[in-house]
């Protein structure tokens, strides 16, 4: 057969143009300019509809400045505003429930602590315990979709259930019992928010797999001899992971919830520590004469979890994810 | 490496290992057949799987159904949507495990193997698909795609080796060997169905199953897809189960055609034979239905056309599956099922009354 006629005609253009032959100089094909183009993954398109989002770029710059602070604190913080921590007993009278000013930006607490330096030293807690726990729960979740997808059947039925069972439970209550369980700590803290997290994120991943599963790719590496692990891996894993990545990003400022929440009840870090949950709870008796001591740190909740909500719809719509079960 | 192995040569490796079932299966030449499906029969359980409770039967999507394919030919497997034409190749190719009847393929029964056996029967077994957008992994390189096979049967170890190899494929199917590190979504559907094909036949395979490759493609890339794999198949001796709906397009490319109705075979015979002088009354209806291009001779032609749709597969028809839409139907069609019985030397059908075109003029619907 000759195969130069039964292709099409931009790709003979196309090819010849390629192998330096004799080129068709007249006609600018438009394969032959896609061919000058950069390939393009679906990530950087995915990129590239996210930048134009407004709302979501906000959350995602917002983020960015939290983890910033959160890292290099230490380098500036203290000199700056004092410890997040130590009371200075013999100025305490002085320095206590001031409103704020330009030496105070957020005022400072009943203790004589700058509020401002403990929003930013409570940002590490609730940084390290939204992205902790969520891992958890994401590692425990991607595994128990996946059985419960790929495999089907009894793994299903078990994983699904069981999952139903930890989403039956009362949360708050849950993790405070376990807290109590393993002890008071602000390890324990992620350890139980990520125990208890992976339910709906191997519900999500579960219903992401289930409709990549149908996909003709998937039978055609099986039918070429692919292992299981194989198929999972280069497969189903890339290509339903977007919906994992929108969720996880949400998850994150749930769990930054539920530690603030934890505090507040006094089960999570322990004071002196600053964490947000824990000053909110501190400032609650000054609500009518010094508001400033609990409004910052509620601010700080709110916008943090507000920019992770933010960056997860615009990834959605980036990733083109359809949420189900969320 | 493919053009030592050709067909000849496979024969006499499977004559050399021949298994009592395929006792009496030769072709005119004496050839083993390459693969032989035997009593072929695939049943949907409906009492586990998600939609469990909507449904309460099962579904019977293929139903004892025999034919064999030789070293280096097309055989085409023809019929309506619904009709298991997939099924059975699926079946064949283990993507769902068939619940009766054995598939010989190289000698060995496929319907049994073990995962270990399956992975080297995959070897030589390839499977074209239908959608070329949805047979894609959309993440991946076209050069990954095509090189995936031959990593996960650990050819060509050495990646450049590799690499080189891909290109030869990307330039015999007619891809610019250039674009191997672009991304699925920026070919057009011709241009990803030869990315499939090339993916089939990496390995060299004997046989590939093709799931009505051309029918997701424009009309005029339909013509070039068909030549390239018959192009290839010149060049490397593969053999092809070839599925499809629209019989124009079988008949381009097979040596030898089966009629699939509601999971039953209807009719088998060489495509020349059959187009010319068709025995079973579906096969007549359907060939009555493809246009010809002549205006004189399409006024003039009387056209079979079938009443209602065809019957459910969860509930079929008793004796002849065909019985309920038959315009020369009698009282036993509904009673037994006609055997697949030889007409013509070569020529097989299913029906109480096979008799050739054209059928009784009273029976038909002007």
């Amino acid at each position: 057969m000759d195969k130069n006629t039964d292709m099409p005609i931009y790709a003979v253009d196309e090819k010849s143009g390629a192998q330096g032959g004799p080129v068709n100089q007249g006609s600018p094909e438009p394969e032959t300019t896609a061919a000058a183009k950069p390939t393009r993954t679906l990530w950087s398109d995915a990129w590239g509809r996210l930048r134009k989002n407004k709302l979501a770029m906000i959350g995602a710059i917002w983020i960015i400045f939290i983890v910033i602070v959160a890292l290099t604190c230490d380098l500036w913080a203290p000199q700056w505003l004092g410890s997040p921590t130590q009371i200075d007993s013999s100025q305490m009278s002085e320095l206590s429930k001031l409103p704020p000013s330009a030496e105070h930006p957020f005022g400072t607490d009943a203790l004589g602590r700058d509020v401002l330096c403990r929003v930013i030293y409570g940002s590490r807690i609730s940084l390290s315990v939204g992205i902790l726990a969520t891992a958890i729960s994401t590692v425990i979740g991607l595994v128990m979709g996946a059985l419960a997808a790929y495999y089907g059947g009894i793994w299903d039925t078990i994983i699904m259930r069981l999952a139903d069972i930890f989403l039956a439970f009362p949360y708050t209550l849950f993790v405070i019992v376990l807290i109590a369980v393993l002890g008071q700590s602000i390890t324990n803290v992620f350890i139980a928010i990520g125990l208890l997290g992976w339910p709906s994120i191997a519900r999500v991943f579960r219903s992401a797999i289930l409709s990549v599963k149908e996909n003709d790719y998937v039978d055609a590496a099986r039918a070429m001899g692919a292992s299981d692990a194989r198929i999972v891996i280069r497969h189903i894993f890339p290509n339903s992971v977007a919906s994992i990545v929108v969720y996880a990003t949400m998850n994150i400022g749930g769990a930054i919830l539920t530690e603030s929440a934890l505090s507040y009840l006094g089960m999570g870090v322990t004071p002196p520590t600053p964490s947000w949950g824990i000053m909110i709870e501190d400032g609650q008796t000054y609500l009518a004469t010094q508001p400033w001591l609990m409004l910052f740190p509620g601010l700080a909740i709110i916008t943090t979890v507000l920019a992770f909500t933010l960056l997860g719809d615009g990834l959605r719509d980036a990733l083109d994810v359809k949420m189900k079960d969320a | 490496m493919a053009d030592e192995k050709n067909a000849p040569t496979k024969a006499d490796d499977a004559a050399a290992s021949v298994p009592s079932d395929l006792e009496g299966h030769v072709d005119a030449q004496g050839r083993y057949p390459l693969l032989s499906v035997q009593h072929l029969s695939k049943e949907f359980p409906v009492d586990s799987g998600v939609f469990a409770s909507k449904m309460s039967k099962r579904v019977s999507a293929v139903d004892d159904i025999s034919f064999d394919i030789f070293p280096g030919e097309t055989f085409g497997l023809v019929g309506e949507s619904g009709c298991g034409k997939s099924t059975t190749g699926r079946c064949i190719m283990r993507l769902t495990n068939p619940t009766g009847g054995k598939v010989f393929f190289n000698g060995e029964n496929v319907a049994d193997m073990k995962k270990k056996d399956l992975k080297s029967m995959r070897h030589d077994m390839q499977f074209i698909f239908q959608d070329p957008y949805a047979s894609l992994n959309p993440r991946m390189t076209i050069g990954e795609i095509i090189s995936e096979p031959l990593i996960i049967h650990g050819e060509m170890t050495d990646k450049k080796e590799r690499l080189d190899f891909v290109r030869e494929l990307l330039d015999e199917v007619g891809l610019n060997p250039e674009h191997i590190n672009r991304y699925p979504h920026e070919f057009s559907g011709g241009q990803r169905q030869r990315v499939g094909i090339a993916r089939a036949f990496a390995l060299r395979p004997k046989l590939i199953i093709c799931d009505e490759p051309v029918s997701a493609l424009d009309v005029s890339i339909q013509a070039q897809v068909l030549n390239l794999l018959s192009g290839l198949q010149e060049q490397y001796g593969t053999a092809y189960l070839f599925i499809a709906h629209d019989l124009s397009v079988v008949q381009h490319i097979s040596n030898r055609v089966a009629v699939m109705y509601l999971g039953n075979l209807m009719e088998l015979s060489d495509w020349k034979t059959l187009y010319a002088q068709p025995y079973h009354p579906y096969t007549q209806s359907l060939l009555s239905a493809v246009p010809v291009p002549d205006p004189d001779v399409q006024r003039s032609r009387k056209r079979i056309i079938l009443a209602g749709d065809p019957p459910s597969p969860i509930d079929p028809p008793t004796g002849c599956r065909f019985h309920t839409r038959c315009p020369i139907a009698k009282e036993i069609c509904s009673k037994e099922r006609p055997e697949l019985k030889e007409v013509a030397p070569g020529h097989f059908c299913a029906c109480h009354f096979a008799a050739p075109f054209p059928i009784k003029e009273s029976s038909i619907n002007l």
